[in-house]
């Protein structure tokens, strides 16, 4: 499959962001208590603010995918049917909820503290926030996951891995957050983002296995509606050049190189935060830069292994070609 | 809506008998002209000119080779490809905007272009590459099996029929109802074991191929003897010839 940049850069944004507001509800749902005294309001609302730049930005550039852009509020109506359209509504959902906790937690700002905590209504709407934000992670991997003739994204591992990168890169990013505003102790959180760095390598190794040995489950005899004993081999194309379907379809590029390629995300998003957490653990003098370069190697991982999920996909009408 | 309508009676298709398809791309040509016009219209043409020229065309007609089987001849082998008009079409379920349909009516799988947003995600769920995008004029495009063909009251009835099935000088597309087991086009199915493309993926395509039916196999030593030695008898060529075979013996 084509690799579009305008989707790569939607899916692993969106992603990091959608992990960092599940990562900063899960905090404020602990901090509830004090979450407007002090610097917490500040961390918070750059928390918050951090999470909604990026998957905005995202989203605007998955806009940058459409044809007709300017049509895009239509992808809103078919949530009955169409994963990419319940994506839009949850997307679309989420500013809800965000929009309602950057007001309370901007109290303090508008000097209108009163001392108390977050009220217990905000539970709701913390809760609210970070499932929206999970589950819109989840119908990006559903878009890919439901597609037939896509057999590499029909794995079962596709759904946990975009979990697992939303929450990676979400959680490594919420605790450069921490540092930058003069740090909680993040000794435990240091654990789990080298934790999920680490699991999620084996799912991606896992991945890479399963589609390598997986034969296509579909025939070119069965394409060509032959019987499965004849062996059927191209005389000739159909057209001289290319075509929509040879260049969006039938993308070659990445099963060259995939073997290089792998090793390079592995090294980027799980070896590197994993030596990154290490080094924060061990020296906390050490964990504001650290942690800076184990987001940055996280998300450009994240970018070359959304690259190999598109490019080393083969759709299923390559078996007319 | 891109909820799939209940099961529908009438099942408008194409049947293509792959037996007597001779790869000359009349359906593909013909086609273009009138879908250029029509309700799926224009039919972009990019860099029509240029070095890289490329567009949108609803039928693309490929030819393979076939290998040789212990009974069967190699053989080549002729195959037009376009929309089946699934009975439970992918393209259809996956469209965000409600852009995609299938008609309740009669079974058609249509695009409508006013509210596509050009996301590509049908043409992603189509395995038979049955749907092209178009860059220019920025949503996705596909055969309408000549809706306004098929129904169009102000062409001769002769003439109702989609474009490729018309142009085709072979008579190997066959269009009709294959929701009515008396219909022509089924009893053709039936009669020649017409196939669905793809079975296994459940998309239950309307459309059917009849396969190329055996061909007679040659002698299994066809491809390997050689050719019969030439023997020429002198005695039987006039004097010139005889003494100019002497000489050129020599």
């Amino acid at each position: 499959m084509h690799p579009a940049f305008s989707v790569l850069f939607f899916t692993t944004l969106s992603g990091a962001g959608y992990g960092l507001l599940a990562w900063t509800m899960l905090l404020l749902g602990f901090d509830r208590g004090g979450a407007l005294l002090g610097v917490a309001p500040l961390l918070f609302l750059g928390l918050i603010g951090t999470a909604t730049t990026l998957f905005t930005a995202g989203l605007l550039s998955s806009l940058g995918h459409l044809g007709q852009p300017q049509r895009a509020w239509r992808a809103l109506s078919q949530w009955r049917s169409s994963w990419l359209s319940r994506e839009g509504v949850l997307a679309v959902g989420v500013y809800l909820p965000v929009g309602l906790l950057a007001w309370w937690l901007s109290a303090p700002l508008r000097g209108e503290s009163t001392g108390a905590g977050l009220g217990d209504g905000a539970r709701w709407v913390i809760l609210a926030a970070a499932l929206l934000a999970l589950a819109t992670v989840a119908c990006t991997a559903m878009i890919y996951a439901s597609l037939k003739p896509v057999p590499a994204w029909r794995h079962p591992l596709v759904l946990p891995v975009y979990l697992a990168f939303a929450l990676l890169t979400g959680l490594l990013l919420m605790l450069l957050g921490q540092r930058l505003s003069g740090g909680l102790a993040i000794t435990p959180l240091l654990v789990v983002a080298g934790g999920l760095a680490l699991l999620l390598a084996v799912m991606k190794l896992a991945y890479w296995r399963g589609i390598d040995r997986a034969p296509l489950p579909v025939s070119r005899a069965s394409a060509l509606g032959l019987p499965a004993d004849r062996v059927a081999t191209v005389f000739e194309r159909p057209h001289t050049e290319a075509n929509y379907l040879t260049t969006e379809m039938g993308f070659v590029l990445a099963r060259k190189h995939s073997r290089k390629l792998r090793m390079m995300a592995l090294a980027l998003f799980a070896l590197v935060p994993v030596l990154a957490c290490l080094l924060a653990w061990a020296v906390p003098a050490a964990a504001t830069p650290a942690l800076a370069l184990a987001v940055l190697a996280a998300l450009l991982g994240a970018l070359v292994e959304r690259w190999l999920f598109f490019a080393e996909a083969k759709h299923l009408v390559t078996l007319y070609y | 809506m891109t909820d799939l309508p209940k099961p529908t009676a009438r099942k408008l298709g194409l049947v293509i008998d792959l037996d007597t398809c001779v790869g000359c791309h009349a359906c593909a040509v013909s086609c273009k002209e009138w879908n250029a016009g029509g309700i799926a219209g224009p039919l972009t043409d990019e860099r029509p000119y240029a070095k890289d020229p490329s567009g949108v065309w609803f039928n693309r007609v490929h030819s393979y080779e076939v290998a040789a089987t212990a009974t069967q001849p190699a053989s080549t082998l002729h195959f037009p490809r376009s929309c089946l008009h699934c009975e439970t079409p992918a393209c259809v379920t996956v469209c965000p905007t409600g852009a995609s349909y299938k008609r309740a009516e009669d079974g058609i799988v249509l695009v409508d272009e006013d509210k596509c947003i050009g996301c590509k995600l049908c043409s992603w769920a189509c395995p038979y590459g049955a749907r092209e995008y178009s860059p220019v004029e920025g949503v996705m495009k596909k055969c309408t099996l000549c809706v306004d063909r098929i129904y169009n009251e102000t062409i001769p009835e002769a003439s109702r029929q989609p474009a490729c099935v018309q142009a085709c000088p072979t008579k190997a597309r066959h269009f009709g109802d294959l929701g009515d087991p008396a219909s022509a086009v089924s009893q053709l199915v039936a009669e020649r074991g017409g196939l669905p493309l793809m079975p296994e993926l459940g998309y239950a395509p309307v459309n059917r191929y009849l396969p190329p039916r055996p061909r007679r196999a040659g002698p299994a030593d066809e491809a390997t003897a050689t050719a019969p030695a030439e023997t020429l008898d002198a005695s039987q060529l006039n004097p010139l010839l005889r003494w100019l075979d002497r000489a050129l013996s020599r």
